[in-house]
This record gives structure tokens, sequence and C-alpha cells, in this order.
């Protein structure tokens, strides 16, 4: 055990050198001013942007709540398929994490601009031509394609693990395929849910990527927000760490929350 | 006593064409402890499986008191089943796990609280009804699934090796017990196992099965007694088969000796298997026999001796509460009545 532990301290130095210090500096910077003296004037400040926190929480929800919804049947049916056909479609799944993530999103914007390919396929047969990029839609489809195979993932892990003779028996106790579902596939799949949930929505709520390239104007995120304050026009790295340190905070609350739904040796951050 | 379930000509075939039920045809009568006996892959699970409604048959027929029941899924058949690894649901406890079919149907909290607490009591599990079901040990998860079948009062339970898990001494005591709560319970067990001695002890019928057919169907008494091929015979115990031949009635050769036995009414010179259980073998001094061996390996089993002779053309299992010294030179003899005579199946 002991010889072990020695190999283990490459990554706490590590640690501590890029997680630790980092937050620790963030946490100094929120609580300065550029004289260095100390102030909560950037956390207070921060509330001016409360429509930007409601407006990037908002989406990543729907974005998360729309990956769960596509993944769920998804994940259930690659856990059921014969063992040798998962591999193969596991890697379709994970396909698009292979190309570059500014190109896919790049290449989102020629399908959904003003002339770009859905507008000119409508248009060939009179429709159109829509609005389509530079919407809170076209934001949310990004995450969406983005960060699907996160929540597939993890919940295809949990579900592998669940044992066919255990949802025989379910039915064989009298449940019809729905009361399987809701009565034994849902809760053994509790923890899949869970870490799916929070592997898409906390990408989600602090891309800027995304926002920025699909958004247009009116749809600037937490991400971006914090983007500005450090390499954009408005500069001010204090009120920038103070929108994070915010943005960490919220995180941590909401995952604080979701690891009630979890069993407790499955608890996640 | 009337059938409760009846099986008719039942084929499974798979999509490459192999055959897993040639043709299954079977009734099992109301309150009978029926076993599926046979060596892995002769279709006995199959056959449970059909009954419990997991899978349909290529062609044939299932009947539940007399009513056709092909089609209809798991949840609606009145039967349940304990599955070889328990399949018990891990998020929930004991007393959850033996309530889930209760609550499935809606059933109303008192009766449940009712029912689940007779069950703890007949599979002795008083006290652990807030354990979580993977905290138990092998015998008590197979007790919780036992319970979470029963509660429902099925009136058919399929058990599918459910003691094939359990060690040896925890198996006997659930034997005895199974037997029991179905006697108790007053139900129709059909139960599978590939352990012959499980079958023999257990049930009222056992039924024999080899390659996706039936062998044979009948109490325990007549399966070990009264084999009708050689299968059966060697499957049920170990025997001593030897190929023969029936020169008149009453008189068989084998290993180039004439033996009285008594059977009767096969075509003269026909080739047949000649089966003769370890135990009935008779150890005679060597100068006084028709048939010789050389003992090649002594083992001590408790209760007998078993021996394994060279006898040239085959080598001899016999049980015997004398050992004669492994080397030596023995003869062997039988009663007529200890050489049964089977006829050739035909598949062989």
């Amino acid at each position: 055990m002991k010889q072990l532990r020695v190999l283990s301290l490459p990554y706490l130095v590590w640690m501590v050198i890029f997680i630790v210090v980092p937050i620790i500096m963030v946490a100094v910077f929120a609580f300065t001013t550029s004289d260095g003296n100390f102030t909560i004037d950037n956390i207070s400040n921060v509330g001016q942007y409360a429509n930007i926190f409601v407006h990037s929480i908002w989406l990543a929800l729907i974005a998360t709540a729309i990956c769960l919804v596509l993944s769920y049947p998804i994940a259930f049916y690659l856990s059921r398929m014969e063992k040798h056909k998962q591999g193969t479609m596991l890697m379709i799944v994970m396909l698009p994490m292979w190309m570059n993530f500014l190109l896919r999103t790049y290449a989102w914007m020629t399908l959904l601009g003003n002339n770009g390919i859905i507008n000119y396929l409508l248009g060939l047969i009179g429709l159109g031509p829509f609005k389509l990029i530079n919407t809170s839609g076209a934001v949310v489809l990004g995450m969406v394609y983005n960060y699907l195979p996160f929540m597939i993932l993890p919940l295809y892990s949990v579900m592998q693990k669940i044992d066919k003779s255990v949802i025989e028996a379910a039915r064989d106790l009298g449940c019809n395929p729905v009361k399987v579902m809701f009565r034994v596939i849902v809760p053994l799949s509790l923890p899949g849910i869970v870490s799916g949930i929070t592997m898409v929505f906390v990408p989600a709520i602090s891309t800027f990527i995304i926002s920025r390239m699909l958004g247009g104007g009116s749809n600037l995120l937490i991400g971006d927000l914090i983007e500005m304050q450090f390499l954009g026009n408005a500069y001010d790295p204090h009120l920038g760490a103070a929108i994070a340190l915010v943005l960490m905070v919220i995180i941590l609350a909401i995952m604080t929350v979701m690891n009630q739904f979890s069993p407790d040796d499955q608890v996640l951050i | 006593m009337e059938n409760i379930v009846s099986l008719k000509d039942l084929v499974v075939e798979f999509e490459d064409g192999e055959r897993i039920l040639k043709s299954i045809s079977l009734d099992i009568k109301d309150k009978e402890f029926v076993t599926f006996l046979g060596p892995s892959g002769c279709g006995k699970t199959t056959t449970l499986r059909i009954i419990g409604g997991f899978l349909e048959p290529t062609s044939g027929d299932v009947f539940f008191e007399g009513k056709r029941i092909n089609g209809l899924p798991p949840h609606k058949r009145n039967v349940n089943t304990v599955f070889q690894r328990y399949a018990l649901f891990p998020h929930l406890n004991v007393y959850e796990n033996i309530a889930f079919g209760l609550r499935v149907k809606k059933t109303s909290e008192k009766e449940i609280v009712k029912r689940v607490g007779e069950m703890l009591e007949l599979v002795n599990l008083k006290g652990f009804e807030k354990r979580s079901v993977n905290r138990l040990s092998g015998g008590q998860q197979q007790r919780v699934a036992i319970a979470r079948a029963l509660v429902n009062h099925p009136k058919v339970l399929l058990l599918d090796e459910p003691l094939g898990a359990l060690d040896l001494k925890l198996r006997k005591e659930m034997q005895t017990e199974l037997r029991k709560i179905q006697q108790a319970l007053e139900l129709t067990f059909v139960y599978v196992t590939h352990d012959q001695e499980e079958a023999l002890t257990m049930s009222d019928t056992v039924v024999v099965m080899n390659n996706g057919l039936i062998q044979q169907i009948g109490s325990p008494t007549d399966i070990y007694n009264e084999p009708v091929n050689a299968f059966v015979a060697d499957f049920i115990g170990e025997s001593n088969i030897v190929n023969g031949c029936m020169p008149e009635d009453c008189v068989v050769e084998f290993m180039g000796r004439k033996f009285q036995c008594v059977d009767k009414g096969f075509d003269p010179n026909e080739t047949v298997d000649v089966v003769i259980r370890p135990e009935d073998v008779k150890v005679i001094p060597a100068e006084k026999a028709k048939l010789t061996g050389i003992v090649e390996s002594v083992v001590f089993k408790g209760v007998h001796y078993e021996m394994t002779v060279d006898g040239v053309d085959h080598k001899w299992i016999i049980h015997s509460t004398k050992a004669e010294p492994a080397g030596s030179m023995i003869g062997m003899d039988f009663d007529p009545f200890d050489i049964h005579i089977m006829k050739k199946t035909e598949e062989e």
C-alpha cells in the first residue's frame, strides 16, 4: 500500500499547483481591487448580470433535459444489444467527439446560416428562409449536439450492469413494459442519470464558444461574460474572477441537490 | 387430479436452424412437484421459460388450466419464477423486494403488511425486513427470491436451478425446506436441475430430458429402477453400460459370455444396451467367475469404496463395502434381475 501511495504523488503535486492554487487566486482576485485592497464590490457587482446568469442556467437546463430525454432510450437500447454490436454502436455515438469541437460548431454555423444549407433546402420546396442562427434555439442545439455523448455514456455504463434476469423478474411479478421502466430500470440507472446531468450541465452552463458562434449578440452567456473580463474590451479580471466564483458556488449548490438523489456510495462531487 | 399445465408438441428453433426443443409434450398435474432433469443444453430451462412466458415456442401449444396461453406476456400469467441467480432488486430492501409484486398490483397496504409478514415467517427471515439484499448470504437471498415469488399466490411456481449457487450442506437444507413449503401451500412446483440426486429426493415426477427430447417421465423410483434407455440409466446415477445382444428370451450375451436376465420380447440376436448399476456388481473370486478384471484404482467414498476395474473391453465401476487391493484380479457376477436390458436409442 505504501509504495502505491507514492505513485499518487505526481498528481497530488499537480493538483495543488494547478487546481488548489488557482482556485485560491481566483478567490483572492474576486475579493480585491486592482490596487490589492480587500473589497466585496466585485461580488456585489455580479448582481447586475443576474439576467445573464438566469439565461445561462435556463439554456443549460433545457439542453440537459433534451440530452436526457434523447439519451435515455438510446442508452437503454444500446445496453440490451448483443455485446459485440454494442461496441460498434458506441463507436458511432463517440464518433463526433473525434472531430475538433470548434470545427463541429463551425459546421453548424454553415448549416443554420441565413443562406445556409438548411434554409437552402427548405427554399427548394418553397419554405423559409427561417432565422435559425443567432437564436437561443441554435445555442441549445449546439449544446445538445456537443454534449450528448456525455449523457449517453454514463447512462449506458450503468444500464449495461443491470442484469437481464432482474428485468425478467419484474415482468414475472406483474410489470408491463412501462412499469418495468419506472419501477426497476429508472431507479437502478439513477447514478447514471445524476452523473450524465452533471457532465452535460456543467460544461453547458460555462460554455462561451457555442453561444458566441451560434447565439449572436443576444445570447450572451456567463462564459462569454467571463471571457470579456479577461480578453475583451471590458477588461476587469477582478470582476471576471468574482463572476467565476459565483458560478462555481451555483454549480456546487446544484450538484449538492443532485447528489441527494444518488445512493450514498456513489456521491459525485 | 387435474392437469394445470399442458405442453403440446413444443418446438423451439433458433434462427440458425438449431433446434433446442424437438417436440416436448407433457402434462403437469395440480399440486405436483415436477422436476426437469438433464444435462446443460438439454432444453429444460427453455421449457421452463416457455411456461413463464419469456420465450415463445416456434411451434406447439401451451395450456394453463385448459386455456391456450401462447403469446400471453409474463405479467399476465398466474405463475411466478425463482430465477437461477435470484435476480433480486438491488435498489430495494428485503421487505420491498418481497412486496414488489403486490405493489405492482396495487394491493392495499394492510394486505401487503400481512402477506409479506407471512412470507418472512415462512422463509425464516423475520427481522431482516430493512436489510439491503446486497448484504445477505446466498442462502438468505435465495429465501427472499422464493418469498418474493410466493407472496403473489401463484398457482404454479417455476424454479430454475434455484440451489445451484449454494454449498452442499445449505443445498440439502433448502431441498427439504422447499419440499415442505410446496406441500404446506399445496402448490405446483416445476423445478429445473441438472443434479440427479436433487431431482430424486424432491420430486413427485421426474422428467428426464436430453437433446431437446423427453427421455422418460416417471416417479423417482421408476426412473432409478426402470430407466427406459441407456441415457437415463447413465444420467441417473452411475452405470456400467456395455453392448450386448439377446440370443433368446431371458438370456443376454455380452463380452462373449451368456448371462441369465429377466427381460424378454426382443428380436432374436437384437443388439441392446446392457446396464448394470455399480452397486449391483458382485465381487467373487476370479477362478469362479465368467468375467474377470484387474482392479485399477480404489477410492473411499464414505459409505462404500468405488473401484475401477479393467475388464479388457470395458472399465467397470463397482461400489462395494469391501475394497480389493489395486492390481489384484477379481471376478464379477450379477443377479439376473440386476441386469437391465435397454433397446438401443435411434439417435446413437
